[in-house]
């Protein structure tokens, strides 16, 4: 279909000469708008983009050195809020909770993922259909996921009763309200939704992995445990790193997950950067302590994403 | 990958047995939610503190859907999340269409009519792909309520498409920058214009990608709580949002089958999609993921 489009506006009888001609004099109205047509239809995605983003960054930026509460006020005072930031209670509870949260589900998403991409990769009878269940929580929303798991886990009547019905009577699970615990409930759900990506990530880096360095390596007489260790999983260190920044990127953003499972609490127990940012900027009209949380947030998402990008584009470079 | 010839046949089966219990395990789990959440939905209150999370209903009922549909309270008011389902589709249909459509001239000018600082502008919005939101909020709703759209689903379609568009325009610039330039050289020789070589050669040329990029959007949009929640009032809530309300308000006797119906509602969209054209949405998946 593309090929016949292409060949038919290739063979049009049309006027070669003319365009030639039109093209030589390059001040025809007709050539100045060809000319400038690319750079007026990006152009609202260039102005939209210094904007919405970057100057909005920049605002965030200055509302955050103010005293703003409920509305922008633009005396400035310094780094005050970010002071008063390190002070609050709650953003050290938040933070440590990122850290907490971030790093386990970093983690478990990546072994879990790693595992199933490799034991789906044995020539399984219907990959496909597996594949497809592993993959479908990603398609749901975090409110939607938050809701089924808040259930699930719900002391009395979830998890505690089904295995309490099993014959375990003396089996508790109150991870849900117990302010200890509450934080590895958002690792669960956040775990079963965002797994089965990883794994398929990691399976389409298997299936580029070279056969035939297997085979040899085989022939070699190594087992397959050691080939994996030795060779395939090697080679899959770019999938690592993707997959690195995905969850460390889903980890920070968590907000409707930690709003439909926890909401933050017990008290403020499974408060994010995230939801701390919305509680304290739309609730409690603290705008500048807001916007200095903002800010601290897009501060830890550059310090992984800078050095990522600088390796991939000098690896590209060496490459 | 596996080479079974040098292992003998019965560690070879014990292996297999082993590999297929594991997966099997998974499944399981995968699917526990979504089982628990269908059947808690379909059961009466009563039966729900009878039996426990994966016991059948004694008897299938649709009343807590019925009641999901148009009587559950969400915060103030009693209506249902019919409306707000609604809502979801009046903001997610134009915000995933234009955003996708300017994606797709995007592309086409990054990779096809490239001029001066167009690369480093690609490059700097893909920073929009990575900023977190929180970080655009503030001067956002102080933005709209500027221009008269708080609250309205024209501000919601509006930010969506702004901060959507950054992903489209990658997938676009993706999927362009490996069809032949050729194509589009032979074209502007011959004399077509930028519209008439996009119309009659990128276009029908773009049908996977649109599928994609429209799946992805789709999703984003349907599933966004953050802008829903911050930038919508009241009567203008996508359904995220009514869900949370519905789940989260603590009037009354917490219905735990109505929850699970709203939740299955509110997940039906996109678990539809997901089935029709699930190999179009890991696509867009891993592109965004891989590149972005």
């Amino acid at each position: 279909m593309s090929m016949s489009n292409v060949s038919e506006a290739v063979a049009k009888p049309s006027s070669k000469g003319t365009e030639a001609a039109v093209r030589a004099t390059s001040s025809s109205p007709l050539d100045w708008l060809q000319r400038w047509l690319p750079k007026m239809v990006l152009g609202p995605t260039i102005i939209s983009t210094l904007i919405f983003i970057y100057g909005y960054v920049i605002w965030t930026g200055v509302l955050s050195l103010t005293k703003s509460r409920f509305l922008p006020k633009y005396d400035f005072v310094g780094f005050l809020q970010y002071e008063k930031l390190l002070d609050n209670d709650r953003w050290m509870v938040a933070s440590w909770n990122i850290l907490v949260f971030g790093g386990l589900f970093i983690l478990v998403c990546l072994a879990l993922g790693v595992l199933m991409a490799i034991l789906l990769d044995q020539r399984i009878r219907a990959e496909g259909a597996i594949r497809t269940v592993f993959l479908y929580p990603m398609a749901l929303s975090f409110i939607v996921t938050g809701t089924a798991w808040k259930w699930i886990l719900n002391p009395g009547l979830g998890l505690e009763k089904l295995m309490q019905d099993w014959g375990f009577d003396n089996f508790q699970f109150d991870w849900l309200v117990n302010p200890d615990m509450a934080v590895y409930t958002l690792v669960i759900a956040a775990v079963w939704q965002s797994s089965g990506f990883v794994m398929a990530l990691f399976l389409a880096g298997l299936r580029g992995v070279d056969g035939s360095i297997v085979k040899a390596a085989q022939l070699d007489g190594a087992s397959m445990p050691t080939i994996y260790r030795r060779i395939i999983l090697p080679h899959l260190r770019p999938v690592f790193f993707s997959a690195f920044i995905i969850l460390s990127h889903i980890a920070i953003k968590s907000f409707d997950l930690v709003m439909a499972l926890t909401g933050g609490g017990p008290g403020y127990s499974t408060d994010l950067p995230a939801t701390f940012m919305y509680v304290t900027s739309f609730s409690r009209g603290q705008m500048g302590l807001g916007s200095a949380s903002a800010m601290m947030m897009l501060a830890v998402v550059l310090a992984i994403l800078i050095p990522y990008l600088y390796s991939e584009l000098r690896g590209k470079h060496h490459g | 990958m596996a080479n079974p010839s040098r292992i003998d046949p019965r560690s070879a089966l014990i292996g297999r047995f082993v590999l297929y219990a594991v997966l099997i395990a998974a499944v399981l789990f995968y699917l526990m939610p979504l089982v628990v959440m269908l059947l808690t939905s379909l059961k009466s209150m009563d039966d729900i503190r009878a039996g426990n999370l994966i016991s059948w209903p004694q008897e299938v009922l649709f009343g807590a859907w019925g009641k999901a549909w148009s009587s559950a309270c969400t915060g103030v008011s009693c209506d249902g999340i019919g409306t707000y389902f609604w809502n979801s589709f009046q903001i997610t249909i134009p915000a995933v269409l234009i955003s996708t459509f300017l994606g797709a001239l995007n592309g086409y000018v990054l990779t096809k009519w490239k001029f001066r600082g167009s690369d480093l502008f690609f490059g700097m919005m893909l920073f929009g792909c990575f900023i977190p939101f929180q970080v655009v909020i503030l001067p956002m709703a102080q933005t709209l309520g500027w221009l008269g759209l708080a609250n309205t689903t024209t501000g919601l379609v509006f930010v969506h498409i702004v901060y959507g568009m950054a992903f489209t325009t990658l997938f676009f610039r993706n999927f362009y920058i490996a069809v032949p330039t050729e194509l589009v050289s032979a074209a502007k020789i011959d004399g077509a214009g930028f519209f008439t070589i996009f119309w009659r050669i990128i276009l029908p040329l773009s049908g996977p990608i649109f599928v994609v990029c429209i799946i992805w959007q789709f999703t984003q949009v349907w599933n966004d709580f953050l802008f829903g929640v911050v930038f919508s009032g009241g009567d203008t809530q996508p359904i995220t949002v009514a869900l949370n309300n519905l789940v989260n308000s603590s009037t009354g006797v917490k219905e735990y089958n109505v929850d699970m119906a709203s939740a299955m509602i509110a997940a039906l969209p996109t678990l539809v999609v997901y089935v029709l054209a699930g190999k179009y949405f890991v696509r867009g998946l891993t592109a965004g993921a891989v590149k972005g």
